[in-house]
């Protein structure tokens, strides 16, 4: 797997049996997969539609049309351009909520994956170098967790703290940690007893060296993928979360919440109901595509 | 055996008292005093507020009221709910069963399409059929129920009026609960017009709560049976002459099938998280709609014994699952 690797991007000025750069050797991988290719071209797109949601957006996402309430998309009957995707009950532009939405759905993927992977990962590290009482009761805590079903945690989680954007995403975020301690523990199980993990004890690092410089950088592998399928599992809980009324409230255009309230104008009019819906089912797509691509790349073992 | 399901046993029991010190705990952080949550706005006299308190057991030590919610809940008193005063267990025993209903239903579905179109996906790896299943699979794991519920809602149900959009049973009927599930409760009173319109009633609520668990079987099964096909035995059965359906549906389905009764346990909890969206959008009559409603109430108590009874029910599944598993397989039953 050496020759085609290191063929125009590889430097000429290196020895030919040099490996590739393990970045390389990464992306040869992955795009062979053609789903995952899409899936990160998509999340792109989504990324740079969140980023520049003012710019891109036609309207602010809070206006009131009131001359164009529930008016159809435009290659409806009585559809214009001026609303391209339509508008909702009481006159908003549905694509500038949507483009607005799509910013809060990354915001929340974010937020969820970053607070809970840290918060799995140091969990994960001591349970896993520890051992012993440390290792019961933490991995024993995350069990508890783990047998409520998370969307069932994730709203009691809501309930009591209340509803709101800021909780749905704390409640989404309790709801994963279990999985990133298991993974990290697991991770960090399989090379602690390795050489070069005791070759650096021998020589005298000590417990937050080994934890965090020397083991840690062999354990990302199979976070990386989680966090990526984390960002699904995010978009789609608090999406939910908004839909029953224990997330992101109205009037902010979050996908989940913006269904819930339109409602009652599925028959109506199903644009104002479509459109959320889509935007979740593409967005999540996305990810979990990319989640399995970097599954393939990043471990070989698991390669079909 | 009897070692091996002590062991078993033994080891849920720190789970299941963690569960109840979390929902112990969990609603003693609802913002609010519990009292002035059941007395309302309107203040009350200090020595009726003590006296309430004392009647709740709420001026124990923490410690001291921990112990006794264990016990009342050893005893099977799971509280009362604070809207209809009826008891958190009984009200959770009526209910359950159309939760159980639906769940048994979504997981028939899942497993009836999705074992097979595993099994035909990895015996045509490659194949268009193969791509196909896997990326409608990955679609509906990807699917946000309760938008797939509204969408099947408008087309089967106000497009095409194939369906009815919510509910359990047509008005025109009334039964009596003997098991609780109305497919059978239909049949035993001889109303054959009640049991096809519980069938109707059951159809998209069963698609939409069986996607996400047909999506995951089906990907399961694939990769079970992809792996089991590339072991010597089955070169073997091969070579020995077998037919192919001879191989694939016996030799191979039967070790294939291992992983998959797993996935399939574990999905217990996606289930009855999935009744709750699913509940709300078709008007089910169970669990998950109960607890929404518990919520919007703010009715702790309520919410507090139904996520502890669902939490044991998870419990309770896995460790069957664990059990049969050990049954099954001696090798798992001795390996500690």
């Amino acid at each position: 797997m050496s020759a085609d690797l290191s063929s125009p991007s590889a430097a000429p000025v290196a020895a030919p049996s040099r490996p590739p750069h393990p970045l390389l050797e990464f992306w040869y991988h992955f795009k062979q997969n053609k789903g995952s290719l899409i899936g990160l071209v998509v999340i792109l797109a989504i990324a740079v539609i969140a980023i520049f949601a003012e710019l891109l957006a036609p309207y602010d996402p809070n206006i009131q049309f009131r001359d164009a309430i529930l008016a159809p998309p435009v290659w409806y009957d009585g559809g214009t351009w001026r609303f391209i995707l339509g508008t909702d009950d009481i006159g908003r532009d549905m694509m500038s909520r949507l483009m607005h939405g799509a910013r809060l759905s990354m915001m929340i993927g974010l937020i969820v994956v970053t607070l809970s992977l840290a918060i799995g990962l140091a969990l994960g590290l001591l349970a896993g170098f520890f051992g012993g009482m440390v290792d019961v009761l933490i991995m024993r805590f995350m069990d508890i967790l783990l047998a409520l079903p998370s969307l069932l945690l994730a709203v009691v989680v809501a309930a009591i703290l209340g509803p709101g954007l800021v909780n749905a995403m704390l409640a989404v975020s309790v709801v994963v940690i279990p999985h990133y301690a298991r993974l990290t523990r697991a991770a960090v199980l399989a090379e602690v007893n390795r050489d070069y993990v005791i070759a650096s004890r021998v020589a005298g690092a000590g417990p937050l060296r080994l934890m965090l410089i020397v083991v840690l950088p062999n354990c990302v592998a199979p976070l990386i993928v989680q966090a990526t399928l984390g960002f699904s599992t995010a978009i789609l809980d608090a999406a939910a979360l908004g839909f029953l009324g224990l997330g992101a409230q109205p009037p902010t255009p979050e996908w989940g919440t913006m269904l819930a309230s339109s409602l009652q104008f599925l028959q109506r009019a199903p644009w104002v109901v479509t459109w959320p819906g889509v935007s979740i089912l593409v967005t999540v797509l996305a990810f979990n595509l990319l989640g399995d691509g970097l599954r393939d790349a990043l471990d070989p073992k698991l390669k079909r | 055996m009897l070692r091996f399901i002590l062991t078993r046993v033994s080891l849920v029991i720190p789970t299941f008292l963690g569960i109840t010190f979390l929902t112990f705990i969990l609603i003693r952080l609802v913002p609010g005093d519990p009292i002035e949550v059941r007395v309302g706005e309107r203040g009350i006299a200090p020595e009726r507020l003590a006296q309430f308190r004392h009647e709740l057991g709420l001026d124990l030590p923490l410690w001291r009221q921990f112990l006794d919610y264990v016990w009342n809940v050893m005893t099977g008193d799971f509280g009362v709910s604070l809207i209809t005063h009826n008891s958190v267990l009984s009200e959770f025993v009526t209910l359950f069963p159309a939760t159980l209903e639906l769940a048994l239903a979504a997981m028939l579905f899942a497993t009836l399409l999705g074992l097979p179109a595993g099994i035909l996906a990895a015996v045509k790896r490659g194949s268009l059929f193969d791509h196909g299943v896997m990326g409608i699979s990955l679609t509906g794991y990807s699917m946000p129920i309760f938008w797939w519920g509204l969408l099947l809602i408008l087309f089967f149900s106000v497009g095409l009026g194939w369906t009815p959009v919510s509910g359990r049973l047509d008005l025109l009927y009334y039964i009596e609960p003997t098991t609780g599930f109305m497919l059978i409760d239909t049949l035993l009173v001889g109303e054959y017009g009640a049991f096809w319109s519980a069938l109707h009633h059951l159809i998209l609520p069963t698609i939409v709560l069986g996607t996400v668990p047909l999506a995951v079987v089906a990907r399961m099964t694939r990769s079970a049976m992809l792996e089991v096909l590339g072991e010597d035995y089955i070169r073997t059965a091969h070579a020995k002459g077998l037919s192919d359906s001879r191989v694939i549906g016996l030799h191979a389905l039967r070790n294939a099938l291992i992983p998959v009764v797993t996935v399939i346990g574990l999905q217990v909890g996606t289930l009855l998280g999935g009744a709750i969206l699913t509940e709300t959008i078709f008007s089910w009559p169970g669990i998950g709609k109960w607890l929404i409603e518990s919520i919007g109430r703010r009715d702790y108590p309520a919410l507090q014994g139904g996520v502890l009874l669902i939490a044991t029910s998870v419990i309770a599944v896995n460790l069957l699952v664990d059990v049969l598993y050990g049954v099954l397989n001696p090798r798992i039953r001795h390996a500690r």
